[in-house]
């Protein structure tokens, strides 16, 4: 259980900041996003990130709205909410103060 | 997330489905236009996608679904049987109870009569002030009043007289064979208006109408057509005697019309016309019926009608002078004072549906909660099985089951189960409510209903079961229900809130349980005060022996009779009365004091033989029995309450009063106990008794019609004796026949009848409801306690005491009893008010009426309970945490 939660604190993290900068995206263009900031380093699959969209939404960290796209269909595309950018921030300290932890071990030991 | 966005999604799941199917398949898009393999792309979604691609692609889905869905609910019930037999059972016996208790219902009072336009048909009553003071409705109509009504309302109304339908001796043959048939006189127009045709022959006419005694003619009902001649058609043209009246038997009646009166099938219609009361001015003996013409609206012209009618009826009875003869002023304003009502008479008008309303009111509310109660049960049996195949939900959600699809699961599960409980409950359901009726009324005149399956009940158990497949349904399907997307992919759930759901049907359980039971015992205790009301005189070996006499006979014969009984073998003593005690029939007289106008109360009065106190076990206060040569008037014995009321703090004994102004006076012999006259509920009235022998002013003996012989027998069983005695009298060939025989004791017994059933029913569904309850309790404990083994082995592990433990899984439930035991408490309270009219001598406040239901529910939730301690206490940490 441990281990999930982590790995969702971490995506959760990706969503938010990438949001942040570049609102209203739709789900393929937040993979893609992830994935190209980390030079391909970090994937998120499509079979976590949507649960992942769906849970953020329901816990109102960022809002989804249905658009028309130019071909006809529609797109589901998502921005930050206020309490979503509060959210960011709390993940961002954590998330740095994980890193600094690790660090300091990675150096001590 | 809250209960309200859990109904919406259930309501709205299709389009939240379509949502999230719309969504992937633009980001599938996305994917290929940024130049990933298709195949690739969609298989990223993994098998959650591709189920829901295929059920979309097949076209005869849902019935497939339905079906493999029936066929795992089946499996399931299979699985677990003894569960699921327990499940059917309760069901079953709440639903086949709740279907009898609405065929009686709907039967007696909602039914409308198998006639055209029952709906434009009303009857007609008086209400007034009884000669005690209480408000009274008189549906009862002198002829010749009726006939003035009748053409005063000729232009928009048709009205329509009918008598009770009397239980009359009637003979077929000139010997002296005797039997007994309900007889109803009707006016010539009923048939006609009615809109009905006979079976055979011709119907009463409005011809028929023409005169007193002008139409000896009878009509006999299809139903006694049927079972007393076979449906024979030479029936036609036999002659009947009734009294010294003989009738021609002119046609049958249409199959399934039985006459007006519910709960009692009419056998013989005669005309109107036939009754010697029907020339009398002063003797109200019909019922009034109006039916408005076609084309009449009912809104403005019944009440113009009624101002109308209750003012001819007011100028008649204030000009009929043998009406009011000798009544006081007071009791003439109060008599006259009376207001016309018109009350819609569809379904029939009877005293079964008067005394019987109520009644089943309650019993409608007793088996609704005790079909309640096995719903909660099997729905939190369904609940803790669902809570069990948790891992399998969540199989079905990750491989893309929706939410509809969940809910039609677990509706299909619970719909499977009615349906099995419902053909139970139809068997039990016919076998009940006519046994239910059966108990209706004493044994030698039962109450008689058509109680047909037709499309009313079975609408009603349709409805029935799609009530109790939403019952059962609801909780699980709201559950599934409430399932988000997010968890749905995950397979995640909270595994408290089965816990808190049973927890709150619990509660539920036990209010309604304490309800069935609080009533049930205010029920049951009212039904024994009632039984063991002291009497006042002995119903042991008292047969009772109806005679009439066709041409009245002189006392002198009747005592002869009485003689020549009380020489037969087998016989202790013999006496006569005028009527029965307890026998329903009571009559009063005015009584007044040396000359003085009559009292405002009236007393009731008895004609006895000398002997007949002795006979009855009834003691003397002070005084003697009446002798041989006492007659009435001149002699009489009264009862204490009389005593007090017209003599209060005197010695009757040697005072006299007079029956009415100007009457002879009656010399007071003996005062005797208060014994009940004509009803066991009824306090103590002031009741006289004079001699049987009565003389008329110029001492001329007066003859007899009816009266009955009080036989006390040597036999324990006094119908022992019933054939021989009454061939003796029938051999004396004095013009006395025996009509009825009864006991005493029977007649004591009919009293309570209605107060027996009610209790004897209640008693029956507070068992039901409370082994329900207390299985439920059991079940809902033994889940708990199985979800927390974990937690109690870390428990006992950690060091914690048995004490402890016991705490641990009662306390969960005892504040649960409790407040369900409160609201049960608050609603019987409430309840109790609206059939206070059904207790006898008990209050819905006495304590004992409080202290039982809490005792029984505080009883049966410590046997519940036990079973779930005792397994709490035998786990054993070590196994817990090895195997957990």
């Amino acid at each position: 259980m441990a281990k999930t939660d982590a790995l969702q604190g971490s995506l959760d993290l990706l969503v938010l900041k990438i949001l942040s900068r570049r609102p209203r995206l739709h789900g393929y263009a937040i993979m893609a996003a992830i994935a190209g900031t980390s030079g391909e380093v970090l994937r998120a699959e499509e079979g976590s990130l949507y649960p992942a969209l769906y849970r953020m939404e329901e816990a109102g960290w960022i809002r989804a709205e249905w658009i028309k796209k130019g071909s006809g269909r529609r797109a589901r595309i998502y921005e930050l909410t206020a309490a979503g950018k509060k959210q960011l921030g709390v993940e961002e300290s954590r998330w740095q103060s994980v890193v600094l932890a690790i660090n300091r071990v990675l150096r001590e030991a | 997330m809250s209960i309200w966005s859990r109904i919406s999604n259930a309501l709205h799941g299709e389009r939240l489905n379509r949502e999230i199917d719309e969504e992937l398949q633009s980001h599938i898009e996305e994917a290929i236009a940024s130049g990933r393999d298709p195949g690739e792309a969609r298989r990223a979604f993994g098998s959650a996608l591709r189920a829901r691609e295929a059920s979309s692609i097949r076209v005869a889905g849902w019935l497939e679904s339905l079906l493999a869905d029936l066929r795992f609910g089946w499996r399931q019930l299979c699985r677990n049987k003894v569960a699921s037999a327990a499940a059917v059972l309760s069901l079953a016996l709440g639903i086949g109870c709740c279907v009898a208790a609405f065929r009686l219902i709907d039967a007696l009072l909602w039914r409308p009569l198998p006639i055209s336009n029952s709906s434009g048909l009303y009857f007609l009553s008086r209400k007034l002030t009884g000669p005690e003071g209480k408000p009274i409705e008189d549906g009862y109509w002198a002829t010749p009043d009726f006939n003035l009504m009748r053409d005063a309302a000729k232009d928009q109304a048709e009205l329509i007289a009918i008598s009770s339908a009397d239980r009359t001796d009637i003979t077929w043959s000139t010997d002296d064979d005797m039997e007994k048939a309900h007889v109803v006189y009707v006016s010539g127009n009923m048939f006609p208006q009615f809109g009905l045709e006979p079976e055979l022959g011709r119907l009463i006419a409005p011809v028929d109408d023409r005169g007193p005694g002008l139409a000896p003619y009878a009509v006999l009902s299809w139903d006694y057509w049927n079972h007393r001649f076979g449906r024979d058609p030479r029936v036609l043209g036999r002659s009947l005697q009734i009294g010294d009246q003989t009738f021609e038997i002119i046609g049958v009646g249409p199959r399934y019309f039985t006459g007006t009166e519910k709960g009692t099938v009419t056998d013989i219609f005669l005309p109107l016309s036939m009754n010697r009361f029907a020339a009398l001015d002063s003797v109200t003996w019909h019922h009034a019926f109006l039916m408005l013409k076609p084309g009449v609206n009912p809104d403005t012209a019944l009440e113009s009608l009624r101002q109308h009618l209750s003012a001819v009826s007011y100028s008649f009875e204030a000009d009929c002078s043998t009406c009011l003869r000798g009544m006081t002023q007071p009791n003439i304003d109060r008599y006259l004072n009376k207001t016309l009502v018109f009350s819609p008479a569809g379904a029939g008008i009877s005293d079964l549906q008067k005394e019987y309303r109520r009644l089943l009111g309650v019993l409608g509310l007793l088996v609704a909660l005790v079909l309640l109660i096995a719903c909660v049960n099997v729905a939190n049996m369904m609940t803790a099985q669902a809570a069990a195949r948790a891992q399998e939900m969540a199989l079905r959600i990750s491989i893309g089951a929706g939410r509809r699809r969940l809910v039609q699961l677990i509706l299909s599960q619970s719909a499977l189960l009615a349906l099995l409980a419902s053909v139970l409950g139809a068997i039990f359901a016919a076998w009940s409510a006519p046994f239910v009726l059966s108990l209706i009324n004493p044994r030698d005149n039962p109450a008689r209903l058509d109680l047909p399956a037709d499309w009313r009940v079975l609408l009603f158990g349709f409805g029935l079961i799609l009530l109790v497949v939403l019952l059962l349904g609801l909780l699980p399907a709201l559950r599934a229900s409430a399932v988000r997307p997010v968890a749905a992919l995950k397979g995640g759930e909270d595994p408290h809130s089965p816990r808190r759901l049973m927890r709150g049907a619990i509660a539920l359980q036990v209010a309604f349980c304490f309800l069935v039971l609080f009533l049930s015992s205010l029920f049951v205790a009212s039904f024994q005060r009632l039984e063991n009301r002291p009497l006042g005189f002995s119903t042991d070996r008292l047969l009772l022996l109806e005679a009439v006499a066709g041409q009245r006979q002189l006392p002198v014969v009747w005592n002869q009779t009485a003689e020549a009984l009380r020489a037969a073998p087998g016989v202790n003593s013999v006496a006569i009365s005028g009527w029965p005690l307890l026998g329903r029939i009571r009559i009063n007289s005015d009584v007044s004091i040396i000359g003085a106008p009559p009292s405002p109360t009236p007393a009731w009065f008895l004609n006895v033989s000398p002997g007949w106190l002795s006979t009855m076990k009834i003691p003397l206060v002070s005084g003697r029995d009446f002798r041989p040569e006492d007659t009435s008037p001149g002699a009489a014995i009264v009862n204490e309450t009389f005593a007090e009321t017209f003599f209060p703090g005197q010695d009757p004994i040697g005072h006299t009063f007079e029956r009415g102004a100007n009457q002879p006076i009656n010399k007071i012999l003996a005062v005797i106990p208060d014994v009940p006259y004509d009803d066991l509920r009824e306090p103590n009235r002031a009741v006289f008794y004079v001699p049987f022998d009565e003389i008329d002013g110029k001492s001329t003996p007066k003859a007899v019609d009816f009266a009955t012989f009080t036989i006390h027998t040597d036999a324990q069983d006094p119908l022992a004796l019933a054939g021989s005695l009454r061939q003796l009298i029938a051999q004396r060939h004095n013009g006395l026949r025996v009509s009825n025989i009864t006991t005493q004791l029977d007649l004591v017994r009919d009293q309570t009848i209605r107060e027996r059933l009610l209790a004897m029913l209640a008693g029956f569904f507070a068992v039901v409801a409370l082994f329900l309850a207390g299985i439920g309790l059991y079940a809902v404990l033994n889940y708990s306690v199985l979800q927390r083994r974990r937690e109690i082995g870390i428990r006992m592990a950690i060091g914690s005491t048995r004490t402890s433990i016991v705490h641990l899984v009662t306390l969960d439930v005892l504040p649960i009893v409790a407040l369900g035991g409160c609201a049960g408490g608050a609603l019987g309270f409430g309840a109790a008010r609206y059939v206070a009219s059904l207790f006898y001598q008990v209050k819905a406040t006495d304590t004992d009426m409080i202290a039982l239901p809490t005792g029984a529910i505080l009883l049966t939730a410590l046997i519940a309970t036990l079973p779930a301690v005792l397994r709490a206490l035998r786990t054993d940490p070590t196994e817990i945490l090895r195997n957990g």
